[in-house]
């Protein structure tokens, strides 16, 4: 027999090895490094301390989108927010740092700029200083977050220290039913795998589903790779990838696009290729799903009850679905659906991109948000805005009485201020139904962009199949 | 500069709840800004410490003697889980915590860790619940001992188990080396590599410079 073959994993990671550290571990080339507000200038300014210059400005990006308000106008953006936006200004300026600042083209969440404008490429390690970086993996890079020192570690070597993952290997396989989004499936996979099912592993998505979804929709695949515990996931790069990339304002053009598409081409896993674990799901069995708790794992589909702790046998895991319970102020046993909602987000890194606003849009068109339910919807970037309002999305959302606004990561993390009250209770299109994370006490359920737009609809949690055209 | 790490006997406090993700072990809002070290300690934790009144949550265990003096963190699965906020291992570094055992943790808070001179232990969850019983047996009064160079851990009634480590961490926390400094010093690979790749894969060095 000969060598087995490789995993894209292991072709794009050996690619960028500068030198073995040790057995697993080696000093790995960064392609691009993405600045955010909360964490970039604290990076540049980290590194100025030590008398260091940045390695590569012209491989590192930058662009505000966690700590400044998301209202019209950007009102609201707290001294703090107002003080970290001008430090990436300066900072980025000095270092030589190209950044996308608010109102310009190109300034958006970080996660979703980088493909957009074609800074995110197949083959490339890409790093930043936020978990959700795996997203990026949705075009075939090797796209992980990383801490404060590892952020200072690449403005100054352009390289990282990394040990090489675990590989698994997810085929979703067959057709979407209908009213069932990307989103529902890899909260259905977080559901059968659990928070930690990845963690020290590179997670691959393939499948047929996988080949027939849309770019956007891998990149949804992909964001939510960090909630099963992967801080990297990634899909083969096919003609899709290709074809999503071309033309886009940093993306190589002409000869220089031809000779990367051939590279590109070379990347997909070997069909012999061996993966660490391997995980089948039927996606024809994927019905769309809301979380119940506190965790992603906590996941049910919309027609399902929430769980009983008395039917659970194992004392922690009974215990902390009661802790769930008891935070999220539901009734064990009960149905999902109905379930009454104080707020809708529509955003975040992983479902504000401008498929996730025509999904949304499309149950919302004609139709009036819930009495007392407020609704928003906050676009990605400044392009995925323009876009949307060039084809009049602005205006089904308001008509249906949703608040349009400004981009930015908003009420996904709250770090803009921008929260659910105490004990409300929201459904949002983001990732993390944590404790607090969308302000004190706050009570998250994730679900897709349609499905969130239905619940704001019907003023609780709601099967979006009951509601489509 | 991370701080070295060779061993250390100290209280321990279990916390053996799932998935502690970073939200819940420091909430974002404590985070904003360029100047938030040596705020974080006292909001390590907030949401479980703290009763929405502002008031201390008797039932949070770090809010008990003897645990509030607790160096060691002993934890449930998956501890750490969620964003990559470096903050989390900031606050509790500033809450006095030295090193965390548990049978698994998110990925980027585990490397973090490092960084910052504070060992992750990773051991079988059986060992976990057992290190935890003992603890609990002592009412929290005994104290575990963690020797790195060693590779061991000792519960309050003598117990002794094993830990692996990888060495290159290992070694980085005996020594409390930095990483950038040590990098720097290979900068000669790095360009060397740079010059080839600029070769190979032209594009990732041109991003919309080449009209």
């Amino acid at each position: 027999m000969g060598k087995p073959g490789r995993t894209l994993l292991a072709k794009i990671w050996d690619q960028h090895v500068i030198a073995p550290m040790s057995e697993d571990t080696d000093l790995l080339h960064v392609d691009r490094h993405l600045l955010h507000d909360l964490g970039g200038s604290r990076g540049l300014l980290d590194l100025k301390s030590r008398g260091l210059t940045v390695h590569n400005p012209e491989l590192t990006f930058a662009t505000p989108d966690h700590a400044i308000s998301t209202a019209l106008g950007r009102i609201g953006t707290s001294k703090i927010g107002q003080d970290l936006l001008a430090a990436l200004r300066v900072e980025t300026t000095t270092s030589g740092i190209q950044m996308f600042d608010i109102d310009q083209p190109g300034q958006g969440i970080v996660h979703v700029i980088g493909p957009e404008l074609g800074l995110s490429l197949p083959g490339c390690v890409i790093v930043c200083g936020d978990s959700h970086t795996c997203t990026h993996g949705g075009l075939g890079a090797l796209a992980f977050g990383i801490g404060s020192s590892e952020l200072t570690h690449v403005l100054a070597t352009q390289a990282l220290i990394q040990r090489r993952p675990k590989t698994m290997h997810v085929r979703f396989e067959g057709r979407l039913q209908r009213g069932v989004t990307a989103k529902d499936l890899i909260l259905a996979l977080i559901g059968h795998v659990g928070a930690a099912g990845g963690t020290g592993y590179a997670v691959e998505y393939a499948g047929s589903a996988i080949r027939d979804m849309s770019i956007e929709g891998r990149l949804t695949i992909c964001n939510l790779s960090i909630e099963l515990g992967a801080k990297m996931g990634l899909v083969a790069p096919d003609e899709k990838t290709f074809e999503f990339l071309r033309g886009r304002p940093y993306a190589p053009q002409g000869e220089m696009w031809e000779q990367a598409v051939n590279a590109w081409r070379r990347l997909p896993s070997d069909a012999d290729a061996v993966f660490d674990r391997e995980v089948v799901i039927d996606v024809e069995k994927i019905i769309p799903q809301v979380t119940w708790g506190i965790s992603p794992e906590h996941v049910i589909g919309v027609d399902d009850n929430i769980p009983d702790p008395q039917a659970i046998a194992d004392p922690a895991r009974r215990a902390a679905v009661e802790t769930a319970l008891d935070y999220m102020g539901l009734k064990a046993g009960a149905p999902i659906a109905g379930t009454p909602v104080d707020w809708v987000f529509i955003g975040s890194c992983t479902n504000s991109r401008l498929s996730d606003l025509r999904a949304a849009a499309e149950i919302a068109r004609g139709r009036k948000v819930a009495p007392g339910v407020r609704a928003w919807v906050v676009p990605g970037s400044e392009t995925v805005k323009r876009e949307a309002v060039a084809e009049g999305l602005d205006k089904v959302f308001v008509d249906a009485g949703f608040e349009w606004r400004e981009p930015g990561c908003s009420m996904c993390l709250a770090a803009n201020g921008e929260t659910v009250g105490p004990g409300q209770r929201s459904v949002s299109t983001s990732n993390r139904n944590f404790v607090g994370r969308q302000g004190p006490r706050a009570r998250t359920h994730l679900a897709s962009p349609a499905s969130a737009a239905a619940a704001a609809i019907a003023g609780a949690i709601t099967d979006v199949r009951t509601m489509g055209r | 500069m991370p701080k070295a790490f060779d061993k250390l006997t100290a209280i321990a406090a279990p916390i053996m709840r799932s998935n502690v993700d970073t939200d819940v072990i420091i909430r974002i809002e404590r985070l904003v800004g360029n100047s938030v070290r040596g705020t974080l300690g006292k909001w390590a934790f907030g949401s479980l410490r703290y009763l929405p009144d502002g008031s201390e949550n008797p039932a949070f265990i770090l809010n008990r003697d003897p645990y509030r003096l607790a160096e060691i963190l002993v934890t449930g699965p998956n501890f750490g889980c969620g964003s990559s906020r470096e903050g989390a291992v900031w606050s509790l570094q500033e809450m006095g915590i030295r090193a965390i055992i548990g049978s698994s943790f998110g990925d980027i808070f585990f490397a973090n860790c490092f960084q910052n001179g504070i060992l992750p232990v990773v051991v079988d969850k059986e060992i976990v619940d057992s290190l935890a019983a003992d603890i609990e047996a002592t009412q929290g009064a005994g104290r575990v001992s963690i020797d790195l160079k060693a590779q061991t851990i000792v519960s309050p009634s003598g117990k002794q188990h094993t830990f692996e480590v990888d060495p290159r961490r290992r070694e980085g926390l005996l020594q409390g080396l930095d990483e950038i400094e040590l990098t720097l010093r290979r900068d000669y690979e790095i360009r060397a590599f740079q010059g080839a790749d600029r070769g190979a894969r032209p594009w990732i060095y041109f991003a919309g410079k080449q009209a």
